[in-house]
């Protein structure tokens, strides 16, 4: 399935298969998945091209197999997304016959906010939370799944895996329903709507580990590769259009490098590396000693920034 | 290596469960640096250590639990070291925040309880460990801890572990191990202690590393509850959902609880293929032949031993709503995949956390324990927890505001019967019936000898009993033994043999039965007279048509010929008439119909 995206594969043959605690992950979520499409009026996946945003699909393919996917893919492009993300983004789409649903803030877009103009925090504002709310909104969904996992961030590990928002989007963390066993309640008011995250339990680790065994393809930025990057406050950023106005003095430097995370090519910082493979990939995540939310740049913007994005509607 | 342990961290605020989740991320490196940074950067803002890096930022994820210094909600952590992978849920200890450690409790094999080496054992320890015990938790270990605090004295150690042990007890644990420890150093935690030399063995890491928690036997009977049934076309019908207990394969005879149907699994579908075989905890889609009705909801069991149903229990609950448990109030109960409604009907009592006493108790509030009984609007496929996990846990659900406000686990069900009054409660034939899940009825098989009333009789039996009904075959050979041994084949006594026979189904009929009676029972008027025994509708005629000699030229038993030779007196058909009945409720015509057809028929007049 689609080669071109799938790592170079010599390293793979002394690979096992998935071990029990892999098995066991997968039939959870598989089992969370099921849950939410058999229960949701009008369910929805939130597709971030990411790497568990491919695991996610691939998961929800296995849960309804042979029928195909019981659910629209929503994309929440900012419109500077890295081109490599998009393309496989259409391809993928293409591939296992799912509709995608594309969403920019068009104001946001016409008012000109860039992750250039503006501070990155109210850019992520405007282009993403704002974003992702007119698409709920416009699609009425109820059920929408998400790649979240909780060793991303601290108040992700305490989320449920069947997580209420408000009409407005909303989390109010100390109000979260219990959760006791894989009872997950999914009823809800009008106008309420429930985030699920079926990698809840996921390490990046482990999802690594998945895409190994499951041959998932994923984006192409994950493996280093030569690249054009400039380097500012210590991050390197990639070049991956001319829109990226230069300062003075700088020019793109093609560095060895690749990603931990996708998202706005001007917010992801690279690292350097040869990591060009999975199993290398796999062994650098291993041994890392930064956490792969280190190149959002996002999540730097200010004390317990993730939790006060999400009791806004960010995810 | 191990499997994975999940283990829930529970104590009252300040015990020091963030200090030692975080020690012990931070011995085993599961810290990254860029963490650590923030950990010591948070630390001298709201830290507890005096500007020194306090370890419980680490864990402490939500805004208002830093500024206020403490855990609100229970919070997953994953980590590994070299032996074994970890899911920790580090759960809350004010008791206003109860139903959280509950969530916390529900999916841990094991129990961390932290007391604090100065506090002792306080009455939170007490709730907890009866939440853990409830929940399912049978191991526990006690980490008292600050005893850099407490001089590492050995007689303050020894009490705590007495009083605890106590407790223990009280609650039904009996796997407790102890150990005392500063999360603050990580003595007897993560390392040897340099001041204890009194406690020897293991540190408490390292008993968690080594720990075997014994799991379920896969031999235990098969049972699947149906998520999903998934039908992308006409051709394909399939049923998607864990596997609660037990294998499956191909080939296997199963039945659908609560419906008693029978089926077989024709193949085990996975992704882009098929399975030999599935085990407990596999999410799988099964296909059933012949492709019988089920929906979410049901359980898929093991043929020769399905699941029982019920809608009467008696259950341990934990209340987790603001408004109070009223009983007789309508809520939404989730067993498995199973959505009802229910109502408690009685609180036997409320437990007192602390010392387990049972309390009278008109309702139950935030964070109660009781027990109480259970009734559900209809019967529903269940285990007692003590069984199944899986199959014996609940969640009420209130209907007003959707909030999640209670968890319970069944004890066992309550007999029908039991919980009404027996002065406006009649046994009726009907009663009966319904706890078998049936309408009682008597079908009445007529025809000439040999015209093939047993081979029918025998099939539908025996397909009646696979889809779980309960029946009866009535015939000459079991009547003509016993109950009619004294009678002869005089007219007098072909008519009393009918009366008899006919008496026994209406008995059987009332007792809550399905009765076959195969008997030729030649005359229009004694078939008449059955039918007046029987309620409209519960009497059905069934005529096995066969040819005089047809039957004459199968006589499997001789017996026309006998007849004919003049050796057998007034044989039917032969020197005594038959009277075909005139407006039968089921004609099976023989001559066109193959036996499994006649059955299918009869069974369809029957729905
Ligand atoms: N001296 C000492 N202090 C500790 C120890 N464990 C925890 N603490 C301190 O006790 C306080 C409460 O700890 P914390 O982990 O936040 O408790 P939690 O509410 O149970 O999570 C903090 O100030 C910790 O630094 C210990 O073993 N020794």
């Amino acid at each position: 399935m689609y080669d071109n995206t799938s790592p170079p594969q010599s390293d793979r043959r002394s690979r096992p298969g998935p071990g029990p605690w892999l098995s066991s992950l997968e039939s959870e979520a598989i089992e969370i998945i099921r849950e939410g499409i058999a229960t949701a009026a009008r369910p929805v996946m939130l597709y971030s091209i990411g790497k568990d945003s491919s695991v996610l699909l691939h998961l929800a393919r296995k849960a309804f197999w042979p029928a195909p996917l019981p659910m629209p893919l929503l994309h929440v492009d900012t419109t500077w997304k890295f081109r490599e993300m998009i393309a496989f983004r259409d391809r993928v789409a293409a591939e296992v016959g799912v509709e995608l649903i594309v969403h920019t803030n068009q104001e946001g877009a016409d008012a000109g906010i860039t992750p250039f103009t503006h501070p990155s925090d109210y850019y992520t504002d405007v282009m993403k939370t704002v974003a992702l709310r007119q698409a709920l909104d416009a699609g009425r969904y109820d059920t929408i799944f998400i790649g979240a996992r909780r060793d991303e961030e601290k108040s992700r590990a305490k989320e449920r895996v069947f997580s209420l928002r408000n009409a407005r989007h909303q989390w109010d963390p100390k109000a979260q329903r219990p959760e006791p066993w894989n009872l997950y309640n999914t009823r809800l008011q009008p106008g309420e709507s429930l985030r699920a995250s079926p990698l809840s339990n996921w390490s990046e680790a482990d999802i690594w580990r998945y895409i190994a065994d499951e041959e998932i393809p994923i984006v192409p930025l994950y493996y280093a590769a030569e690249r054009p990057v400039v380097e500012r406050d210590g991050q390197l950023i990639m070049v991956d259009d001319d829109r990226m106005p230069l300062l003075p003095g700088e020019s793109p430097q093609p560095r060895r490098v690749r990603f931990r995370t996708l998202g706005c090519y001007p917010l992801t910082a690279a690292i350097e590396g040869d990591a060009d493979t999975l199993d290398r990939v796999i062994a650098e995540t291993l041994a890392a000693d930064h956490s792969e939310r280190e190149g959002r740049l996002i999540d730097h913007d200010g004390e317990a920034s993730m939790e006060r994005k999400k009791r806004d509607g960010y995810f | 290596m191990l499997p994975t342990l999940r283990f829930v961290l529970c104590g009252s605020v300040d015990d020091g469960k963030s200090t030692l989740i975080g020690r012990i991320l931070c011995d085993s490196r599961q810290v990254f640096t860029d963490q650590m940074e923030r950990v010591e950067d948070d630390s001298r803002r709201y830290g507890t250590q005096g500007g020194a890096t306090d370890l419980a930022l680490l864990m402490d994820g939500l805004q208002d639990e830093r500024q206020q210094g403490i855990t609100i909600d229970v919070a997953y952590r994953g980590f590994q070291t070299a032996r074994r992978r970890f899911i920790v849920a580090d759960a809350p200890g004010h008791e206003q925040y109860t139903r959280n450690m509950a969530t916390g409790a529900s999916t841990a094999d094991l129990a961390v309880v932290m007391v604090d080496a100065r506090k002792g054992v306080l009455p939170q320890t007490a709730r907890h460990t009866r939440i853990a015990a409830m929940f399912g938790v049978r191991h526990i270990v006690l980490a008292v801890n600050k005893m850099d605090l407490a001089g590492w004295d050995r007689d303050t150690f020894e009490a705590i572990a007495s009083a605890y042990g106590t407790v223990a007890e009280a609650v039904g644990v009996s796997n407790v191990r102890t150990f005392p420890v500063s999360a603050l150093t990580g003595e007897n935690l993560t390392r040897a202690a340099d001041s204890t030399s009194w406690h020897t063995g293991p540190t408490l890491l390292e008993h968690l590393e080594t720990i075997e928690i014994e799991q379920p036997a896969a031999s235990r009977p098969f049972r699947m509850p149906v998520q999903y049934v998934n039908r992308p076309n006409p051709d394909f019908r399939g049923y998607c959902g864990r596997i609660a207990a037990g294998t499956v394969s191909p080939g296997e005879h199963v039945r659908i609880s609560p419906a008693g149907t029978g089926a077989e699994v024709e193949s085990i579908v996975v992704w882009r293929g098929t399975r030999d075989s599935a085990t407990q905890g596999d999410s799988v889609t099964l296909t059933l032949k012949p492709d019988v009705d089920v929906s979410r909801g049901d359980v898929i069991c093991t043929a020769d031993n399905p699941l029982a149903v019920a809608d009467q229990f008696q259950a341990r609950i934990v209340w987790m709503g603001d408004e109070p448990l009223a009983v007789g109030r309508p809520y939404r109960l989730k067993l498995h995949t199973c959505e009802v409604g229910a109502a408690v009907t009685r609180i036997r009592h409320r437990v007192d956390v602390s010392d387990g006493s049972e309390l009278a108790a008109p309702q139950l509030g935030l964070n109660d324990l009781g027990v109480v009984n259970l009734a559900t609007n209809r019967p529903i496929p269940f285990a007692p927890f003590d069984e199944s996990r899986e199959l014996g846990r609940f969640i009420l659900i209130d209907r007003a505001t959707n909030a999640t406000v209670g968890a319970g686990t069944i004890t066992y069900p309550l007999m029908r019967a039991s919980n009404l009054k027996w002065q406006d409660f009649d046994i009726t034939g009907e009663k009966r019936a319904e706890l078998k899940r049936q309408r009682a009825r008597c079908l009445w098989l007529t025809g000439l000898s040999a015209s093939g009333k047993s081979t029918i009789a025998n099939l539908l039996e025996k397909r009646l009993v696979i889809e779980g009904r309960h029946t009866y075959l009535l015939d000459g050979d079991n009547v003509r033994h016993g109950l009619n041994r004294d009678l002869g084949f005089t007219e007098a006594d072909r008519v009393e043999n009918i009366r008899r026979i006919a008496e026994v189904a209406r008995l059987m009929v009332d007792a809550g039965l399905i009765v076959i009676v195969s008997f030729i029972s030649p005359f229009q008027s004694e078939r008449d007279f059955a039918r007046t025994l029987f309620q409209p509708g519960d009497f059905l005629e069934i005529f096995v048509d066969a040819p005089l000699e047809v039957c004459a030229r199968r006589d499997p038993k001789g017996l026309y010929a006998k007849a004919m030779r003049g050796e057998l007196r007034n044989f039917t058909g032969v020197d005594s008439p038959y009277e075909r009945p005139e407006t039968p409720d089921v004609h099976l015509d023989t001559q066109k119909l193959a036996p499994e057809d006649c059955v299918e028929l009869v069974m369809r007049n029957l729905e």
